[in-house]
């Protein structure tokens, strides 16, 4: 804590931190508010009088049942789910055997491998969506989910094998040593040893490349064209502005219940999402 | 009798249960082939092809659907000369430039608040994470609706305060569009730098402060040369990180304007859109698309030199 007086106390700790986090979680507040109130008190100007913006005496759930009735959302959310888990499982398989690799095995090349992967990582997707989408359409996957489910792993697969590189370290290599003198092949040290101890790592990874895969947006809008195709963060920034009109009770109902499962998942692996976002940065 | 059970000791080599795959995969180095072929093939097929497929884009004049013949560097030329590639080269850079500092000031101010005790720390940390977890484009509609010209909860809020007198058009007015994008930048990318500085301050043992405490040093100093020095190598590579990823933006400019009003927040990654899927100019795209690899490139030397530099260390 502070030492000193109150008011500084105040001043340098409670004020700040309060400030910062109304700033950071106003936009969510806006969001609920907006998704239950009605039409009639959302067109409102600014500057109208007897106005309060933060609070609605009249809540609907009409843009939610408009939402759920009439648009294409809970395709898109079957989508989303479909593709954000297959990607996931894809990334893990190849992440945990890849990091297995290169953190417990000597080979020749493992550094520059090593490397090579890593640079994988930095890569945006800005730099490859044009090819990309061009490879796609010869390969004949457009606009099926084929293509996010094969593309997503290109940015999952560095992440996972990065934070289980650095899980594997962790584990001391006598474990498996033991398990080997007692008769185990290399094989089965590493599925029957290894793996089990490191599922906190796997599910950290998981947790992390599931909610990377459901918010990804630049791949899903290039590759995907017909509505019914389309994943939650596309489908509701581009089929729910009809020509130039936005229904703002709508899109923040699709905004908000497309953001609940990553919250749900965040909510209960908290303290896993923790380490794997503070794990994808060290080294 | 306990003893019987114990099985009486088998020789390891040559032992009749283990066949020719297992006797291969005991090698290190078949094994690791085995274990890294999924990960070769799928990164090899999806991010080298592209890469190289970009680059041979780069040199000809295909389109969609249409192969395309070599032109040489001429779509660099045009892209060179091209007035709206400039105007995107600036805004990038400001873009960039603006929101990695702020999100590095203010991360670091929230990481030291977050540092304390106090009560309901876990829930506070767990609440700050939001704006990174939630999808980025869902989110951006909400500041796209807060920043709307005729219904902006912002401007009522400065109104009441009496900070403006008429209208703020946020999105729509030129000056004005980039710094809001750059804000909602901002406030997306600011808790990673929290939460990850966060991470960095943890491992600093509180006896080096007490320390510095005993010998007189008031706070300020003791971040000064206590906390930050130490602190500088998470964020070197936190602020690295972000700089490609900052750089390479597009989904939030995408949702917020698209790149108006008449490309005042027109970023790298929403022109090579616009060019290489709106109008279908494979070849264009591509090349402008490219822009972004100089920076990348050297990321990855300077992140290559510093890990290979604190290894030796």
């Amino acid at each position: 804590m502070i030492e000193g007086a109150i008011w500084r106390r105040w001043a340098f700790f409670y004020v700040p931190l309060t400030s910062f986090i109304v700033l950071l979680l106003f936009p969510f507040y806006w969001m609920v508010i907006t998704t239950v109130r009605p039409d009639g008190e959302l067109y409102r100007p600014w500057n109208s009088v007897n106005y309060n913006p933060f609070w609605t005496w009249h809540p609907t759930l009409d843009h939610i049942r408009d939402l759920l009735t009439q648009t294409l959302f809970t395709t898109w959310m079957l989508n989303t789910m479909i593709i954000a888990l297959s990607a996931t499982v894809i990334s893990l398989f190849c992440g945990l055997l890849a990091g297995y690799a290169l953190s417990r095995l000597k080979f020749p090349f493992a550094g520059s491998l090593g490397t090579v992967i890593f640079i994988t990582y930095l890569v945006p997707q800005t730099l490859l969506f044009i090819p990309l989408a061009d490879i796609i359409r010869n390969f004949r996957l457009g606009d099926s989910p084929w293509a996010l489910i094969l593309t997503y792993p290109t940015f999952l697969i560095p992440f996972c094998t990065w934070l289980m590189m650095g899980y594997f370290k962790s584990i001391p290599k006598e474990l498996e040593e033991c398990a080997r003198i007692d008769g185990a092949t290399r094989w089965k040290a590493m599925l029957f040893i290894i793996f089990p101890i490191a599922v906190p790592g796997i599910l950290s990874a998981g947790i992390f490349a599931f909610t990377l895969s459901w918010n990804e947006f630049l791949y899903a809008l290039v590759f995907l064209s017909s509505p019914e195709q389309k994943t939650v963060p596309v489908g509701v920034t581009s089929e729910l502005i009809r020509g130039d009109v936005f229904y703002w009770g709508q899109l923040m109902a699709g905004a908000l219940l497309g953001s609940i499962p990553v919250a749900f998942v965040y909510s209960f692996f908290v303290e896993h999402y923790v380490a794997s976002v503070t794990g994808s940065v060290k080294g | 009798m306990t003893f019987t059970t114990v099985a009486a000791p088998r020789a390891y080599v040559g032992s009749p249960r283990r066949g020719p795959l297992t006797r291969l995969l005991e090698d290190e180095r078949w094994l690791a082939m085995l274990l890294l072929l999924p990960t070769v093939a799928l990164l090899g097929l999806f991010i080298a092809y592209p890469f190289v497929k970009g680059v041979m884009l780069s040199v000809t004049d295909a389109r969609v659907g249409v192969p395309g013949h070599f032109v040489g560097l001429q779509n660099f030329v045009n892209v060179w000369n091209d007035g709206i590639f400039r105007v995107a080269v600036w805004n990038t850079c400001a873009y960039t430039f603006v929101a990695t500092v702020f999100k590095l000031a203010l991360g670091l101010w929230l990481a030291v608040l977050l540092n304390r005790h106090f009560r309901g720390k876990a829930i506070t940390r767990a609440f700050i994470l939001l704006p990174f977890i939630i999808p980025t484009v869902l989110s951006t509609l909400a500041w796209k609706w807060m920043f709307d010209p005729t219904f902006s909860v912002i401007n009522w809020g400065l109104f009441r305060l009496g900070v403006i007198h008429g209208r703020i058009n946020w999105l729509g007015d030129p000056n004005l569009a980039l710094i809001s994008v750059i804000i909602v930048n901002i406030w997306r990318g600011l808790p990673f730098y929290a939460i990850t500085l966060l991470a960095g301050l943890q491992t600093i043992s509180p006896e080096l402060h007490e320390a510095a405490a005993i010998d007189g040093a008031r706070a300020w100093q003791r971040f000064r040369h206590v906390t930050w020095p130490l602190l500088l190598p998470v964020t070197l590579v936190v602020t690295l990180f972000s700089v490609i990823q900052t750089f390479a933006d597009f989904q939030l400019v995408y949702v917020l304007t698209g790149g108006g009003p008449a490309n005042a927040t027109q970023l790298f990654a929403t022109y090579a859109y616009q060019i290489g899927i709106g109008t279908g100019l494979l070849s264009q795209g591509a090349t402008i698309s490219l822009a972004v690899f100089p920076v990348l490139l050297l990321v990855v030397i300077f992140q290559l030199f510093y890990i290979r530099k604190a290894e030796v260390h």
